[in-house]
């Protein structure tokens, strides 16, 4: 990618300098840290998931722009949303991110988060914009710590059809 | 030869990899404390040796096995001249700085390191100057302790020497740090330690490349360093021990080459250096490293640290003259690295920005994470000099620097 403006867009800014859904419920009934040793990102998550509704979600941490960003426009896309939707987002999203999906062609349901279909050209932070939706997934099953370091990723071929 | 407008044309040409484009820009290569680059005299050399030289060392008598191990061991005296060892045989090749330490980590420390004794390292050392020794001192009971530093990036030579005691048996220090470019007082702390009783290791990954070295005048029993970031290749770098140490050592790794005679019962091992050059060794990357070493000294190492030390200078006050830049490692003396962080803005989009511009820099905790931490912060973007950059190179960065400004303001 040669023109950083085709990643670095106002949104992605926008929602480094002020992230939304930025703390932790204080009566979490999901949570999970998301790590990369190798960058420093570290963002928590907590949400509170009743039945099969996520109807709170924040996050908080410090990390790259690209991170942050996503982790902000994630707690954004599947507050109000079913377990089931925010699993097929972070799919999709992953599937975007690694270049599996194209987000043009395909049929999904990304929306504003297509701005993150640049980082896919550049590898080496595929894993920042990824972290928080690896987080998210690993909060969903309960599982307390994640990590997308070494690899872009993690979870290959976890159901994900290109 | 001094290096200057005159002339640092003709060095560049000799590097054909700087003439590549990076994001449609002339490549701005400023990481050269990760890995230099290569210049055509080294690749000739390459070419040559797989054309015409090449075969196993110190085995057949034929022609081309007679003739590799006579270029195998040249370069090993072109590194003994290179930093004035008192004989070759104090020069053994490894894959570089990493498996250097561990070498003496393995074959001094589990011999002569005990429970309760103490090993010395500085609060700047490389994660391959700090991971042997704990895994050894974990392994013998040992114990670690740390010389600090002040906010410029200094060691505290008052702190040092309170250190030591009657259990300090090892002293492994950086020469010069990746992360800071802090160029520390070697032959003093060197001078201390030996006063005591100690022996020394000096890293010297990042000093080696930029500085006039002299392992007699420095006195230190042991010196690590690496080809690649040298003008050599990878899988090449050095272990200097005096030849008292070398000859007390256990062997680092058993197999062919390193023996002098096997039985199921005994096996009686070589002499220095060959006791630690297990199998095989990268006979290519040895005879390219003896090349890029006739290449440096061509030029001169004084001259080398001479224009090094002036990109350094023009670097340091082209860069903290931008307000909402802090420069990381601010010590009287210096390497020529800059270390730096911008207001607001993670590192890794920094050196993903710069990339944009063609400008290759280094982001992220440079393995010293304790370093990182002293200084509170997750990561820093490193620009990294070598005697092929210029003027008009820094002022790129700096442009790119303030685009990322921009960017994010």
């Amino acid at each position: 990618m040669s023109d950083m403006k085709q990643l670095y867009q106002e949104v992605i800014l926008d929602h480094n300098r002020k992230p939304r859904n930025w703390g932790a419920i204080a009566d979490a009934n999901r949570h999970a840290d998301g790590h990369n040793p190798l960058c420093g990102d570290h963002i928590k998550l907590t949400m509170n998931v009743a039945g099969e509704k996520i109807e709170a979600i924040a996050f908080e941490g410090h990390g790259c722009a690209i991170c942050k960003a996503s982790s902000s426009m994630m707690t954004g896309a599947v507050k109000g949303k079913t377990v089931q939707e925010a699993e097929m987002l972070v799919e999709e999203f992953r599937g975007m991110t690694t270049g599996k999906l194209d987000p043009e062609s395909q049929e999904n349901h990304l929306g504003k988060l297509k701005v993150f279909a640049g980082v896919k050209d550049l590898p080496s932070r595929v894993k920042c914009a990824i972290l928080p939706w690896h987080t998210l997934h690993a909060a969903l099953h309960s599982e307390n710590s994640t990590s997308t370091e070494g690899e872009a990723d993690p979870v290959p071929d976890s159901g994900m059809v290109a | 030869m001094r290096i200057d407008h005159s002339n640092i044309g003709q060095i560049r040409s000799d590097f054909p990899i700087l003439d590549l484009k990076v994001s449609g820009k002339p490549l701005v290569y400023l990481d050269n404390a990760a890995s230099s680059q290569m210049p055509q005299q080294v690749i000739d050399r390459i070419v040559r040796y797989q054309k015409e030289e090449h075969s196993n060392i110190h085995r057949a008598v034929h022609y081309l096995s007679e003739l590799a191990t006579r270029e195998y061991e040249e370069a090993r005296v072109k590194v003994q001249r290179f930093i004035n060892a008192k004989e070759s045989r104090e020069v053994i090749f490894t894959r570089g700085t990493t498996e250097a330490i561990n070498l003496v980590a393995h074959g001094y420390g589990r011999a002569f390191i005990g429970k309760g004794d103490e090993i010395i390292l500085s609060a700047m050392e490389h994660h391959a100057n700090i991971v042997p020794w704990q895994m050894l001192a974990e392994e013998k009971g040992a114990k670690i302790r740390v010389i600090p530093m002040n906010d410029a990036g200094e060691l505290l030579i008052d702190e040092f020497k309170a250190l030591f005691n009657e259990r300090t048996k090892f002293l492994a220090l950086s020469h010069v740090s990746n992360a800071l470019g802090t160029i520390n007082p070697v032959k003093q702390m060197v001078d201390y330690a030996r006063s005591r009783g100690v022996p020394v290791l000096l890293d010297g990954a990042q000093a080696a490349p930029h500085l006039a070295l002299d392992v007699q005048a420095l006195d230190c029993d042991f010196y690590a360093f690496s080809g690649h970031k040298m003008c050599g290749p990878t899988g090449i770098g050095v272990l200097y021990g005096k030849a008292e140490f070398l000859e007390k050592m256990h062997p680092f790794m058993g197999g062919g080459d390193m023996i002098l005679s096997v039985t199921f019962e005994k096996t009686t091992y070589n002499t220095i250096p060959t006791k630690f050059e297990a199998g095989t060794p990268p006979i290519m990357a040895a005879i390219a490293f003896g090349a890029a070493l006739d290449y440096l000294g061509g030029i001169g190492l004084t001259n080398i640290a001479a224009y090094e030390h002036h990109l350094l200078e023009y670097a340091t006050q082209r860069i903290s003259a931008i307000s909402g830049v802090r420069i990381i490692g601010t010590a009287a003396h210096k390497a020529a690295v800059v270390s730096f962080e911008i207001e607001g803005v993670h590192p890794h989009d920094v050196g993903t920005i710069l990339n944009a511009d063609g400008v290759a820099i280094r982001t992220g905790h440079h393995c010293a994470q304790p370093v990182m931490d002293r200084f509170h912060v997750p990561a820093t973007a490193r620009a990294s000099f070598a005697f092929y950059n210029t003027e008009e190179e820094v002022d790129k960065l700096v442009a790119s620097i303030r685009k990322v400004q921009e960017m994010f303001a």
